[in-house]
This record gives C-alpha cells, sequence and structure tokens, in this order.
C-alpha cells in the first residue's frame, strides 16, 4: 500500500505546491472544511490509532481531547520541530522534501481545536527546512487555503515560525513552551499540562512533525486505511525511520509500523557496512535502551518495543557492530546528556556528571565492582528529576547494564577496554 | 552602535511578535549576526528593544549553543561529537581540524578566520561525521575533504 508521508517526495528537490495539489494535497482540509465538524476531525484522529511521533508515544487524538473548549482567550498548537536527539533527523529529511503536509496537517489540527494560531519551533541548523515551511506558507495562503476565511468558510488560521539557537531540552514541550514565550527554557512543572495552561497560560497542544503530518492522510483515507497501513494490529500507520552507524545505507525510510528491525537492517538499509556482524542497536535515538542481536525481529511499533524493554522513540535507530565497545558508546551518550542538562534541578545536573565520570574511569581501565552498583542506583534514582531528560540518559545506562553487564565486567578485571589494541 | 536600518528591521519583528520577548531569539540572532558575536553593546541594545533587563537577556544568551557570549572568528566551525557522528570517527575529524587551525577546541585560529567548537547532533547522523561552518552544513567528512572545505570557505572570506 501507498505510504503517506514520503509519497510527494521527489528525488532531488522538494516537491512543488503545484505538484501536491495535483497529487491530491490539500483536498482532506477542503473535506474537512466543507463536510466537517471539528469535533469529527478530531474523532477520525483518535479512530485512527494515532500515536506521537516526537518519543512519547502518547494518543494523539487523546491528547486534543485534554484541551478544554470553554476557557475565554485563546487556545495554541505548537509543531515540535526542535529534533535535537542524537540519532534522529527524520523530520529535517520530511521537510527538506515536502512542507506541506505538515502545514495542511496543522491547519486541520487547529481546525479540529479550535486554534487560531500555531508555531512551528525549528531548531537552529534546520534553515533548509525553515525555507521550505516559509515558502509553503506563503504558497498556502495565496491559494486561500490558510490565512482569513479558509477556502471560503468563515474559518482563519495563521502559521508561524519560530527559529530557534540551538538546545537540545527546547524540545521537551514545556521548556519548549518557555523558549518561545522568550524565556530561558526550563521546564516548567506539570501539571498543570500543557493542555490546560500552556503558551501564554492558554490550553496549548504541541505535536511533533511527523504526527502532524499524518493527519491529512487519515481525514482524507478515513482512520481505518490509516490502522491497516500497519503490519501488526497493535500498531497504526507508517513511521519514518531514520538509521545511522553501521549499516550500508545510512537514510531515512517510510516503513509499515510493526516491520521487524532485522527486516529494516536487511532490506532498505541494504544490511550491515562491510561484511561487519549486528551486535547492538538504539532504536528510537539517544535516550532508549539498547536492543541486541536477539531483538532483530521485534516488530517496530511502541507497544511491542516497549514489552521488550526499550522504546520506539524517534525511530532513530542507530546501528552498533560487533567489536565496537558499547561502554565507550555510553559514555559518548551520557557526555551528550551531562553537557544538555538544563541546570534546573540537582539529580540531573550532578548526577550525569558524576555518572560520566564513572563510565570514563571503567572505559580507561580503572574501573572497580562497586561502580556497578554505584551505576545502578543512579540509574534509579535519576527517575526523579524535573523532566524526562535525566531518566532518558539513564535509558542507554539500563540497557548497558542489562544486556552488556559482561562487557563492562570485563573491562573492569581486565583493567583496560577489551576492544582497544593492547 | 547599530546601523538604523537594522534597528528598523527589528523593531518591525519585535512589533509584529505576539509579545515582544517571542522575538528575544531573533534579536539575539541579528545582532550576532552584525557584530560576530553578541557583544556586551548588542545584549544591551537586544535589552532595550526587548523591553527587557540586561540580565534578561543574558539568562537567554548563554543558554543557547548558538549564542557567542565571546569574540570568534569570522568563521565558527562546529564539530557534532554525538552518538552516529562519534560511530562515524568524528574523534579524527577534531583531531584533524585542531592540527589544521592550530588550536583546542573553543580556540579561534592565529588568522582570526576560525573558531573550533564542539556541537550536539545536527541531524545529519546519516550523513555523519558532519560538521557547519558558519551554518552551512557538510556531511560524510574525511579529513581531505575537511582541507577543502577549508580551503573553500577562506576563499569565501576574503
Ligand atoms: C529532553 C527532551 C527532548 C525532546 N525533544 C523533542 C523533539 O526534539 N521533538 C519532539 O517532537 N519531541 C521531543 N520531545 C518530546 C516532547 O516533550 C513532546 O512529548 C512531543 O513533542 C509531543 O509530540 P507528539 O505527541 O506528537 O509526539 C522531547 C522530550 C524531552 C524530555
Ligand atoms: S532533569 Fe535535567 S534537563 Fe530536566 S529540568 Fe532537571 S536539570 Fe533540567
Ligand atoms: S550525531 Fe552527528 S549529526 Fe546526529
Amino acid at each position: 500500500m501507498e505510504l503517506p508521508l514520503f509519497k510527494h517526495n521527489r528525488p532531488d528537490r522538494p516537491v512543488t505546491f503545484a505538484q501536491y495539489r495535483q497529487e491530491g494535497g490539500f483536498k482532506a482540509l477542503e473535506k474537512a472544511i466543507s463536510g466537517m465538524s471539528p469535533t469529527e476531525v478530531q474523532q477520525a484522529v483518535i479512530d485512527s490509532g494515532l500515536r506521537g511521533r516526537g518519543g512519547a508515544g502518547f494518543p494523539t487524538g487523546r491528547k486534543w481531547s485534554f484541551v478544554p473548549r470553554d476557557l475565554p482567550g485563546p487556545r495554541w498548537l505548537i509543531c515540535n520541530c526542535d529534533e535535537m536527539e542524537p540519532g534522529t533527523y527524520k523530520d529535517r529529511v520530511l521537510l527538506e522534501h515536502n512542507p506541506y503536509s505538515l502545514i495542511e496537517g496543522m491547519t486541520l489540527a487547529c481546525y479540529a481545536l479550535g486554534v487560531r494560531h500555531a508555531f512551528i519551533f525549528i531548531r537552529k541548523g534546520y534553515e533548509k527546512a525553515a525555507a521550505n515551511l516559509g515558502r509553503g506558507i506563503a504558497e498556502a495562503k495565496e491559494a486561500g487555503l490558510l490565512g482569513e476565511r479558509i477556502a471560503g468558510s468563515d474559518v482563519s488560521i495563521d502559521i508561524d515560525l519560530h527559529l530557534s539557537a540551538g538546545r537540545y531540552i527546547c524540545g521537551e514541550e514545556t521548556a519548549l513552551i518557555n523558549a518561545l514565550e522568550g524565556k530561558r527554557p526550563n521546564p516548567r512543572s506539570k501539571p498543570p499540562f500543557p493542555a490546560v495552561k500552556g503558551l501564554w497560560d492558554g490550553p496549548t497542544v504541541v505535536n511533533n512533525v511527523e504526527t502532524l503530518a499524518n493527519i491529512p492522510a487519515i481525514v482524507a483515507h478515513g482512520p481505518g486505511w490509516f490502522k491497516s497501513l500497519a503490519l501488526n494490529p497493535e500498531g497504526a500507520g507508517s513511521k519514518l525511520f531514520c538509521v545511522s552507524g553501521a549499516v550500508t545505507n545510512r537514510a531515512c525510510f517510510e516503513l509499515p509500523i510493526g516491520t521487524t528491525l532485522g527486516a529494516i537492517i536487511d532490506g532498505p538499509c541494504g544490511g550491515m557496512r562491510e561484511g561487519k556482524k549486528f551486535k547492538a542497536c538504539i532504536p528510537g535515538g539517544a535516550s532508549t535502551q539498547f536492543l541486541t542481536a536477539e531483538h532483530l525481529n521485534v516488530p517496530m511499533d511502541f507497544d511491542t518495543v516497549a514489552k521488550v524493554g526499550s522504546r520506539l522513540g524517534s525511530g532513530g535507530v542507530i546501528v552498533f557492530e560487533e567489536g565496537r565497545c558499547l561502554v565507550a558508546a555510553t559514555l559518548n551518550l551520557i557526555d551528550f546528556f551531562a553537557r544538555e542538562s538544563c541546570g534546573w534541578c540537582t539529580p540531573c545536573r550532578e548526577g550525569l556528571p558524576f555518572v560520566k565520570e564513572i563510565l570514563a574511569r571503567i572505559e580507561a581501565g580503572g574501573g572497580e565492582e562497586r561502580d556497578l552498583g554505584i551505576l545502578r542506583e543512579h540509574v534509579k534514582y535519576l527517575s526523579y528529576s524535573f523532566c524526562a531528560l535525566a531518566p532518558g540518559a539513564m535509558a542507554p545506562l539500563e540497557g548497558l547494564l542489562t544486556h552488556f553487564e559482561d562487557e563492562v565486567r570485563e573491562h573492569i578485571s581486565k583493567r583496560r577496554c577489551p576492544f582497544k589494541g593492547q | 552602535m547599530m546601523p538604523e536600518a537594522l534597528r528598523t528591521s527589528l523593531q518591525a519583528r519585535v512589533a509584529a511578535a505576539v509579545t515582544p520577548r517571542e522575538a528575544a531569539v531573533d534579536v539575539m540572532k541579528e545582532l550576532q549576526a552584525h557584530y560576530g558575536w553578541l557583544t556586551d553593546e548588542a545584549v544591551g541594545e537586544a535589552a532595550r528593544l526587548l523591553g527587557l533587563s540586561e540580565l534578561q537577556v543574558e539568562e537567554l544568551a548563554t543558554f543557547y549553543e548558538m549564542i557567542y557570549r565571546r569574540p570568534v572568528g569570522k568563521k565558527v566551525i562546529h564539530v557534532c561529537d554525538s552518538i552516529s557522528c562519534w560511530c562515524a570517527c568524528c574523534e579524527e575529524i577534531m583531531r584533524h581540524l585542531k592540527e589544521r587551525l592550530g588550536v583546542e577546541p573553543g580556540g579561534t585560529s592565529a588568522d582570526g578566520m576560525f573558531t573550533l567548537l564542539p556541537c550536539c547532533c545536527m541531524g545529519m547522523c546519516g550523513d555523519s561525521p558532519a560538521m557547519s561552518v558558519n551554518g552551512t552544513p557538510y556531511g560524510k567528512l574525511t579529513p581531505e575533504l575537511v582541507d577543502e572545505i577549508l580551503a573553500r570557505e577562506r576563499a569565501l572570506a576574503s
């Protein structure tokens, strides 16, 4: 079956507005505005089983349903295009090929939620995606599909771009709201959740780029069609998998949800690079647990990946080959999180550098038996941090201790990294 | 002093925002593009434009990876050292740049042309190892390609 997100892509340049229109683009918006109530659009999203593609996998329609409709003052929609999770580049690839699915999806979401004014929060470094979006928004306005009185109706919706200046925590939805308001982007405490009290204290929905880009297809073809794209009954729709590391083709692929890990690697990725052997991978961006060769036949959908102890996350698959030191890899990951800690709460600000120091010592051959216990304690206690950054940082460490404890022990007993030349 | 045209365009940006602060990052980035880095003078100008105290601008400026509160060279090189680039030997690229430019990360080459800094994932993981030079992304780096890029960026600057 034809998958919705990449179907308009051209090999070497972005799809044009005319081409997107010709291929059925903005038909879903016209259909909704002329013949569906906002509630019906929301119901279609609920029935489709669409789950957030930003990492947590929260059901999108359910999130929308938390927004109170009776509060005075404006409501807001924010598209999260911060995408700074190491190993993740799917939103960039999507937007560099086609900004229109997102624009149409956001307009539909605004219609469903009763939002007049939406923002796309874009990370530094994604200037090309931002330029495509800026152009796409202007074209949609020109065609009467965005702005005042859309498609001749009395519905008016605007989308603005907000360009950031680089910081991973800005992707966390409450930090993002602070960033957008021009405040220092530390996270806010929840509750109240953004759906009730978010941007400028108004009800706010934050959704990922890929999540919102799926909405037009759901409205156009119906929730049943969307559900049936997945290969297993637990899943719904397609997923963008962006692969890096030791595979032959490192690229971003749209595949049915429920495709197995092994099928992704042996299929579109063309197998492992240069005859290397698969050792492990991180399936969903830096803050997810390692999967091993045992997991190659695990279908990649939210529930099944969670069942085997990891997360589908952002779909950023990072593949490690046999002979690659996973203590060193985990050290690199923790180093990232320690640097990106926003410094707001003590467990994360102080805990991550401490964990990093221990891992660095183990990797350098100075590890001790008791370090394992200290690391395990941190996995447990860093879950008491203020936001999800620190628990996310602990995920690869927990995976290391679960699946590769022997490898850590070998570092300690041999007093050196067993993968480095002697 | 900031040129009148820049002031006018920044005032327009601030006026178009839902609240003035929403434009804070744009204002800082524009001022940085003008001065090369976010100078003390620029912090003061941003504060006045946004109706904030200098301290409030400072707490924003020091938060973001791509706002420089210290002098930098004509061009800033950011080398990604996150996991996918690490798998693709970004350490070798950093070593090569340190050698070519004669600086440690954080330093600026003697001719004032390049400042060398590490950075977090650039979203170029499929084309790792990656770096950017004044915002232009480069992927699939090798030491030879890095030399070519340095030469090209140098030529473009003069
Ligand atoms: C530290 C941190 C970074 C995050 N970065 C992103 C990001 O770059 N993009 C994103 O869509 N979600 C990110 N998230 C998740 C968001 O907080 C939020 O759950 C998501 O944008 C919701 O969209 P969805 O429901 O469509 O997935 C991040 C979360 C945390 C804790
Ligand atoms: S967990 Fe880390 S990133 Fe989150 S609020 Fe605490 S210090 Fe900031
Ligand atoms: S890890 Fe270097 S670009 Fe993503």
